[in-house]
């Protein structure tokens, strides 16, 4: 499991923790079952206080993400997370708005940039066959 | 975490409105602080913002002029084995003795704790990579700095008091340091006070903290409340702005014409009330690091 912290942009570690485990689950790269580091050894992987992970993981668990077993550890909750898909559309909402900002920019209009999503949506699929 | 089965009260440091001169200067103006019993508390500041004074008398070493401090609910002057004996200390100046070998150090250090564990001192050395035969004169910065931290762990205290464990080690050994003070909070639920001035290490580490600037502390409670309790806020006017509006609870305003940041103290809510009142609209937001929050409050950066 992946995490990457960052002091710099002021968002809180815990949350942090929580939103790159969502978007790994989300992106698949956490598979339902998969049992996520014990709390000591991600603080010790991170550097950060072991207080601040414990605190990521009991919002994962409320949010449904994660389950705590009892005795062994937390693993990816197994149907899968139940905001698996609000928060994939939350993700893909970002890179939406971002990218019409820049289209606005560059004064792209909005019937080019729904041509040019069709258009890339093809090609991926042919790419594929 | 964990905590530890001693019956000492909750609050392992308090401090009550100490203050310290020192010929003319006010190193310490009515410091008021409350360390709970397994926090990583971090003490954020310049140099000379009065970390160093404000250790100095958790460890007895300075008497109060005024105010008082206790530590395990005593005082640290009037009982010095009651607390010392409890505490592990790195002091900013690593100051153990030259012409020992490592081997003769951990020795030493054994006769002075009754608590001192071997086997861990041991565990610790080889982790380290400390040479039992090598002079503690020759040793690097580095290696310095984790013999002191070596011999500050090894009795296993209660409360492990580091006076700026970081400064002036490289990446790698400053990893070690951070790792060491993780393992002694996660294992055995211990309180780690230390004084640091890279806000970076503090905001991963810490779960309170306090931020000292001139010999007053500006800002301490719990990290998150700090960080919740802070909003960066950008503000567009419909007029051009020719000064920097005055925003209630702002810390800090920067910007120029029709928009202005500032960093801002309060409730949210609060907050868009203000920026309604001076015909401005929020254009952006966002949560401040916590070494804009410092400089928001210091007027200044910390110089690295």
């Amino acid at each position: 499991m992946q995490i990457h912290i960052s002091t710099h942009d002021g968002v809180p570690v815990y949350l942090q923790i929580v939103n790159q485990v969502k978007y790994l689950a989300a992106a698949g790269r956490l598979a339902a079952g998969e049992e996520l580091p014990s709390v000591r050894t991600l603080a010790e992987q991170l550097v950060i206080n072991p207080n601040t992970v414990a605190r990521a993981y009991l919002e994962l668990e409320r949010a449904g993400v994660v389950v705590k077993r009892h005795g062994s550890g937390t693993y990816v909750s197994e149907e899968g997370s139940p905001l698996a898909r609000k928060e994939r559309m939350k993700l893909l909402t970002q890179r939406a708005d971002s990218l019409l900002a820049e289209a606005r920019h560059m004064d792209v209009a909005l019937d080019e940039i729904l041509a040019l999503v069709k258009d890339r949506h093809k090609n991926l699929n042919s790419n594929q066959k | 975490m964990k905590s530890t089965s001693h019956s000492a009260p909750e609050t392992v440091i308090d401090i009550t409105a100490v203050s310290r001169r020192f010929d003319t200067k006010l190193a310490l103006a009515q410091v008021t602080l409350a360390v709970p019993r397994g926090c990583v508390f971090g003490l954020v500041g310049e140099n000379g913002a009065g970390k160093t004074t404000l250790i100095k008398h958790i460890l007895g070493l300075l008497k109060t002029e005024t105010g008082t401090v206790r530590v395990f609910g005593k005082d640290p002057v009037a009982d010095p084995v009651g607390v010392l004996g409890r505490i592990g200390y790195l002091s900013e100046l690593r100051d153990l003795p030259a012409w020992m070998r490592m081997d003769e150090l951990l020795r030493y250090s054994q006769a002075f704790y009754p608590k001192w564990d071997a086997a861990y001192a041991e565990s610790l050395r080889k982790q380290f990579n400390l040479e039992p035969a090598a002079r503690i004169k020759n040793l690097s910065r580095g290696e310095c700095a984790k013999a002191g931290l070596l011999v500050a762990l090894a009795h296993r205290p209660e409360l492990l008091l580091l006076d700026e464990p970081s400064s002036g080690l490289d990446p790698v050994v400053r990893r070690d340091i951070l790792e060491a003070i993780i393992r002694t909070v996660a294992d055995e639920g211990r309180t780690v006070f230390f004084s640091s001035h890279l806000l970076d290490e503090v905001e991963r580490v810490s779960d309170q903290l306090a931020m000292m600037v001139d010999g007053r502390v500006v800002l301490s409670g719990p990290l998150d409340e700090i960080k919740a309790g802070h909003h960066q806020l950008t503000l567009r006017f419909e007029s051009v702005q020719a000064r920097p509006p005055t925003l209630t609870g702002a810390l800090s305003v920067s910007g120029a014409g029709h928009e202005w940041t500032a960093i801002c103290n309060g409730e949210r809510a609060q907050l868009t009330e203000a920026a309604g009142k001076l015909v401005a609209r929020i254009v952006a937001e966002r949560s401040p690091s916590l070494d804009e929050i410092f400089v928001a409050r210091a007027g200044r950066k910390i110089p690295v």
